[in-house]
């Protein structure tokens, strides 16, 4: 793929280098807040971009995309509450976990289209919800605080929060990265093949629906691992995370920055959750201003974000 | 007597209270160009899609290559070398006609659970995409996006899929559906290429081209086959004038 001096590229090069200086910015100005704000935006933003795998390229629209950011947080929070304070074994179960569900949740799902793809995985989401709900010994409704962050030895410190911030920002660096070896590889043409025509797809000789199920858990996956940053991140994990508004927040954000673009859902997320920001700071009614944001979004820029940079790089 | 490459015993298809497909039997033999013809509403479609895997039969076997293939799925099929080109153009619009050939070699290139390496440039694969597109007269146009191409091109993409899965029988469902007159020649000329390599299983309402092009007649009424044989037979055959050509015929005069 070669680089065009575009806007779009123009745009997505100066949101990258302004994330990988903003530490910098931080310290100088000793504006400690937007670091956090901005650690929190990242870890969304890798939930996004792997939602977008399945939604955008997949033609997957999940609505419980929520419940790997729980899973992968509840892998983290549970094993530090019974002692297991190890990061090489806390990641790896999260990950496992979050791909296990998917795994489940994707055989079961994939047998359905359309709208009642949709009512499927949001009604798995809201059962984990529910369990979660329901372990009393993680804290039941009230969630389960993490008194320690995950340890990794002398590799990285995560309770220093440039560091944290880095090993987030290389997570959503490297999830994008290997979203985009994906998408164009072999099993990524065969997947968007599937979402443009699967009835052809199958005529040519693709078993689709195993296609999918790989997809869908490639991206829970990933997803699980942003629930284990931001268990982290936020030293605490309740069921409230993997409440359904929480999916739904996730397509808004990839549905602001645009469908099927690599880098949009990171712009989504900074969008959404900027935008969330201020806008609380004068109203707590902020969702009557994204209401209507979203309308106008889905309806003047079907492409989100990137798709009117895109428009404005051809004219 | 040669063994069939492709021998229908007794399908049935319903849709609700209709036989789509009533008692239908039907062999293809290896080499050549069987037309299938009937009005509009015979089932021929269903037929199609009952040999590619599309719709299940009701009742009834399908044998390829003597192997009973009723209860496999399309994608399988499609492996053992039975392939489709669709009635209403079927490609996928955001890709390129390159693109779109490249998958159906690709589909029968080993497995497609390959994550890393850039699939549009695996030179073997392009190479058969260009190859295939050469064949049916889109060599210049490989890097256009399928919303790009005319109608008539597009027509002719589906038959360049169809080819690169390497067929042993092509099911053509209507390749001439609105084509124009310089186009509809060029898709004859091409097939009389094509049913050199390949079986062919042509379903067409142009009797122009369907008595240009093939050794045998299946002719289908209401499911049934009412004639099966040679095109001379079958202009003469008086129950084909009689229930089809003649029908249609009256349709030309009033349209």
């Amino acid at each position: 793929m070669k680089f065009q001096l575009n806007l779009r590229n123009v745009v997505v090069a100066l949101v990258a280098a302004g994330l990988v200086l903003l530490p910098l910015y931080s310290q100088l100005s000793g504006n400690i807040f937007i670091l956090t704000l901005f650690t929190r935006i990242i870890i969304f933003a890798l939930a996004a971009a792997s939602l977008n795998l399945i939604m955008g390229y997949g033609g997957m629209m999940s609505f419980g995309h929520a419940a790997y950011l729980g899973i992968g947080g509840y892998a983290v929070g549970i094993l530090a509450f019974e002692g297991i304070g190890s990061g090489f074994i806390q990641w790896p179960v999260a990950l496992a976990a979050s791909a296990l569900y998917a795994l489940v949740i994707g055989a079961l799902s994939l047998r359905t289209r359309g709208v009642y793809f949709i009512m499927i995985t949001l009604a798995f989401a809201q059962m984990a919800y529910y369990i979660a709900s329901g372990m009393s010994r993680y804290g039941g409704d009230d969630g389960l605080t993490i008194y320690k962050r995950s340890n990794f030895g002398g590799l990285i410190d995560l309770s220093s929060r440039v560091q944290f911030y880095y090993l987030c920002l290389g997570c959503l660096f490297g999830g994008i990265y290997l979203i985009w070896r994906i998408i164009n590889s072999r099993f990524g043409m065969v997947v968007q093949g599937i979402r443009s025509n699967e009835q052809r797809m199958q005529a040519i000789g693709f078993h689709a629906n195993r296609y999918r199920l790989v997809c869908f858990v490639i991206s829970g996956t990933i997803c699980g691992l942003a629930g284990a940053l931001l268990a982290n991140n936020t030293d605490f994990i309740s069921p409230a995370g993997m409440y359904w508004t929480r999916s739904g927040e996730l397509m808004v954000m990839v549905v602001f920055g645009g469908m099927g673009s690599l880098f949009g859902p990171v712009i989504g997320t900074i969008f959404f959750l900027v935008l969330e920001e201020v806008l609380s700071q004068f109203t707590e009614y902020w969702a009557l201003i994204m209401g209507p944001l979203l309308l106008l979004i889905v309806l003047f820029a079907r492409g989100g974000i990137m798709g009117l940079l895109g428009r404005f790089s051809r004219g | 007597m040669v063994e069939p490459l492709l021998r229908v015993e007794n399908l049935v298809r319903r849709f609700g209270g209709i036989l789509a497909t009533d008692n239908l039997s039907l062999d293809v033999i290896p080499g050549e160009l069987h037309a299938i013809i009937g009005p509009n509403g015979a089932g021929k479609t269903t037929l199609i899609s009952q040999l590619t895997g599309q719709l299940t039969p009701n009742s009834g076997t399908i044998h390829f290559g003597g192997r009973d293939v009723t209860g496999l799925p399309s994608y399988k099929r499609s492996r053992l070398g039975l392939a489709r080109s669709f009635q209403i153009t079927s490609l996928l619009p955001d890709f390129t006609a390159a693109d779109n050939v490249a998958l159906a070699a690709q589909a029968h290139d080993g497995h497609s659970f390959r994550f890393w390496g850039n699939a549009r440039k695996e030179k073997h694969l392009r190479d058969a995409a260009q190859a295939a597109l050469t064949r049916v007269g889109l060599g210049r146009r490989i890097d256009v996006p399928v919303s790009e191409l005319s109608h008539g091109e597009q027509r002719e993409l589906e038959l360049a899929v169809a080819l690169a899965t390497k067929p042993q029988l092509l099911l053509l469902d209507e390749p001439m559906a609105g084509l124009g007159v310089n186009e509809s020649a060029r898709m004859v000329a091409l097939l009389k290429e094509l049913r050199k390599e390949v079986t062919i299983v042509l379903v067409e309402h142009d009797m122009e081209a369907v008595f240009a092009l093939a050794d045998r007649i299946t002719v289908l009424v209401y499911g049934r086959v009412i004639a099966s044989g040679d095109p001379a037979a079958i202009r003469s055959n008086e129950e084909v004038k009689r229930a089809y050509l003649g029908d249609q015929h009256v349709v030309v005069a009033h349209g």
